[in-house]
């Protein structure tokens, strides 16, 4: 019966890659071949998110989540916002010549078939999985962070007393404080004292603060908004 | 229930599954179907009430309960419209890509100890994750609009949301810090007992990051006085100023699923989950070992308890939404950076050390300890490294694979 | 049981999807191909869009290929007979390329968005200052 039950598991198992395998190709190759880029950032969206849903199905759930949390959730939706602060028209679309998309299609298919080749060389690699489920990943990952290491890897013997990623863990942080600072001076307003801005600031600062104060506004919206609703 | 199809009726494993899976599906989504139903009414009426009103008083007898169903027939009567320079693809794509996020999230979510979709080991991480891709059918159907409201309302969401996500992470660390594991069914299980075990009442810090919580969510579902994405009174209605009929009515569905569904992270994370303030299964002498019909009868009283919670958060939000004023874009993003963000990252700090010196919680007597790694990975006071793995983990992983 | 029983004789395999679906098992490989995709359309991008936003996600496609290959060999659902899985080594070095990848995007980003105010277009072919 649990032989049965776990069939049905593997079935299930190899659907789901299948499906998310192929959507996850198929909106890689809808990013390259999209001239508008919102369509390209949306595909890019699906093929992360359908990447995350392969992420589960190998077992990673932890690095699943974080795909979805840190990358679709927070990369992707910055990288969306900058398209849409340069969404101006003559930009959204930005055709690529013929000539380019022949040369790339030329290079991409021998990078492509060497990939594979490469992929499919090693014997060990195309057996199929055993379906061995592993013990839930989160807590080793968070202790191997710190310097600890409760694991071994499946398949090998014990390996004994393994490294941690202490220190790459802290170069990390340091490297995102670094990259924080760096972004926000690289994309800080810049004070350019024109004799426009002045007027434009000067213009509108006066005109924010009695909006501020009229507590009145917001019942009154409140009410328009009962209206609606 | 997939062990029934399989034994008593004879359905082939995969078939077995499917049903089940199709279930789990349909229920999810009358909850949240349902539970829009009435929330809209409960809206209108709160709404009514705080302003002195009467609210529908006539559709469906005395208190217009029938109202809900009678605007969402109006809906899909509606002509769907769209304009003229809109993205068509992304235009009509958006409020699926809401609604799909919001329905998602909810797979992990449990409603008592064996109700859950699916459960899953880093169950707290998922649903937020999930949760923070609705900005992305808001911002499409920003963008697709071809409206300059409807891009300022997405432009402010996206900023609104990727802001506001930092503390609402930290603040679901705590708790998971204190239960020791990111299963949302372990972490409302270790709240079992009298409601002095809830992490709210912990110890102070989590006391206070709870009310952060509240706040960082409402932001991040996007309600009152947070409701910048559609701020009626400056940008007509913000990113859905050009949908109407079913496909708003889309939009309407995942803001009322999030609304229902940070409202029950909370009560999973900081209220005890299905836990009510007093142990009455346990007192009645019923528990899990006492048989099938005891079984789900405690598990049905738990599913009551948290869809009161949860429904109870919905009608705070409501309760706020109708009470203060919509704040300005700088206001809410001076709230998430400026005081949000310090005070939950203190108060992790503070539930941290005092986890550490005290971790019996406020009151030692009737507190359980908690926040013992789980997992059997790390064993004895100092953390000594022992390798460990009990048969139970493997167990717990196996339900993972669809 | 006794229904199971039925099916299990009248089908070899109880579940006739399987075969359709395309043979046995998943295995790395399966993993590895579907990263080589990734990967090539990640490079092609990069190469082939003129859109300086365009770049960056060909950028985020590439990484996104090369985390594939790190999960799938870290995974021991997937690990195959008399095979050695990563472990935990390979979800780890995952987790570096997706926070380092957030990190490139907000950088790359900030200097994108410099480049547009600067020279009002986000055209790469335009950024040709420095040319001789």
């Amino acid at each position: 019966m649990t032989g049965c039950v776990m069939l049905a598991a593997v079935n299930f198992h190899t659907m789901l890659f299948y499906l998310f395998a192929i959507l996850a190709c198929g909106f890689a190759i809808g990013v390259v071949l999209a001239d508008n880029v919102v369509r390209m950032a949306l595909y890019l969206v699906f093929s992360l998110g359908a990447t995350a849903g392969l992420f589960f199905l190998a077992g990673a759930e932890f690095i699943g989540a974080m795909q979805l949390m840190i990358y679709v959730g927070g990369t992707l939706v910055l990288l969306v916002f900058g398209v849409m602060l340069t969404a101006q028209a003559p930009f959204v679309s930005i055709k690529t010549s013929t000539g380019d998309r022949v040369l790339a299609g030329v290079v991409a298919a021998s990078l492509l078939a060497l990939l594979l080749q490469a992929a499919l060389s090693v014997d060990a690699w195309r057996r199929p999985g055993l379906g061995e489920v592993g013990p839930p990943a989160a807590t080793p990952i968070g202790t191997a962070l710190v310097g600890i290491r409760v694991d071994d890897p499946p398949g090998a013997p014990a390996a004994g007393v393994r490294s941690g990623y202490l220190l790459p863990f802290e170069i990390v942080s340091v490297h995102l404080l670094v990259v924080l600072v760096g972004a926000a001076y690289l994309a800080r307003a810049k004070r350019r004292r024109t004799a426009r801005a002045i007027e434009v600031a000067a213009s509108v600062e006066p005109a924010a603060e009695p909006r501020l104060r009229s507590t009145g506004a917001g019942a009154a919206s409140a009410l328009a908004q009962g209206g609606v609703r | 229930m997939a062990d029934f199809l399989i034994n008593s009726v004879g359905l082939p494993p995969w078939l077995a599954w499917t049903v089940v899976a199709g279930v789990a599906a349909f229920l999810i989504l009358n909850v949240i179907a349902g539970g829009a139903l009435v929330f809209i009414w409960a809206e209108r009426k709160i709404a009514a009430r705080i302003q002195d009103r009467l609210g529908p008083t006539r559709t469906g007898g005395r208190f217009g309960w029938l109202q809900s169903l009678a605007d969402g027939i109006k809906l899909l009567a509606k002509e769907d419209l769209m304009p003229e320079g809109a993205d068509g693809l992304l235009f009509r794509l958006a409020p699926y890509v809401s609604f799909c996020a919001s329905f998602c999230a909810f797979i992990a979510l449990p409603f008592a100890f064996d109700f859950v979709g699916q459960r899953l080991n880093v169950g707290v991480f998922f649903v937020v994750a999930v949760l923070g891709l609705e900005v992305f059918g808001v911002i499409l159907a920003g963008y697709a609009s071809a409206s300059k409201w409807s891009l300022f309302g997405a432009m402010r969401e996206a900023a609104q949301v990727v802001s506001y996500e930092v503390p609402l992470g930290m603040c679901v660390v705590v708790p998971v810090m204190l239960a020791g594991t990111m299963d949302l069914v372990t972490i409302a299980e270790k709240q079992a007992g009298w409601a002095t075990n809830w992490y709210l009442f912990h110890d102070p810090f989590t006391f206070v990051i709870f009310w952060v919580y509240v706040t960082c969510a409402v932001a991040s579902v996007n309600r009152a006085p947070f409701d910048l994405a559609e701020a009626e009174s400056e940008l007509v209605a913000g990113f859905h100023t050009e949908y109407s009929g079913l496909r708003w009515s889309f939009f309407f569905m995942a803001e009322y699923g999030s609304m229902f569904l940070v409202s029950a992270l909370a009560a999973v994370l900081f209220l005890g989950g299905w836990n009510g303030p007093v142990p009455v299964a346990k007192l009645l002498g019923l528990s899990a070992g006492t048989g099938d019909t005891a079984h789900y009868l405690v598990r049905l009283i738990g599913c009551g308890n948290l869809l009161l919670k949860a429904t109870l958060g919905v009608l705070v939000m409501m309760w706020v939404r109708w009470t203060l004023p919509r704040l300005r874009i700088d206001q809410v993003m001076t709230t998430c950076l400026k005081y949000c963000t310090p005070i939950a990252a203190v108060m992790f700090a503070g539930a941290m050390i005092w986890q550490l010196f005290l971790p019996g919680g406020v009151v030692p007597g009737v507190s359980r300890p908690a926040g013992e790694i789980r997992e059997g990975w790390l064993e004895g006071p100092g953390g000594a490294a022992e390798r460990s793995v009990p048969p139970a983990v493997g167990g717990a992983v196996a339900q993972v694979r669809p | 049981m006794s229904g199971l029983g039925m099916y299990g004789s009248a089908f070899p395999s109880p579940v006739p999807i399987l075969a359709m679906a395309g043979g046995d098992g998943v295995s790395v490989a399966h993993y590895l191909v579907v990263g080589a995709i990734l990967f090539t359309a990640g490079i092609v991008c990069m190469a082939v869009k003129r859109n300086a936003l365009g770049v960056l996600m060909g950028i985020e496609l590439v990484l996104n290929g090369a985390n594939v290959n790190f999960v799938a060999f870290a995974s021991p659902y997937l690990r195959g007979q008399g095979a050695v899985a990563l472990g935990i080594d390979g979800q780890v070095i995952a987790l570096f390329v997706i926070l380092l990848a957030a990190a490139e995007a907000a950088v790359a980003l900030a200097i994108t968005l410099n480049f547009y105010n600067n020279h009002a277009t986000v055209d790469v072919d335009r950024a040709d200052n420095l040319k001789g």
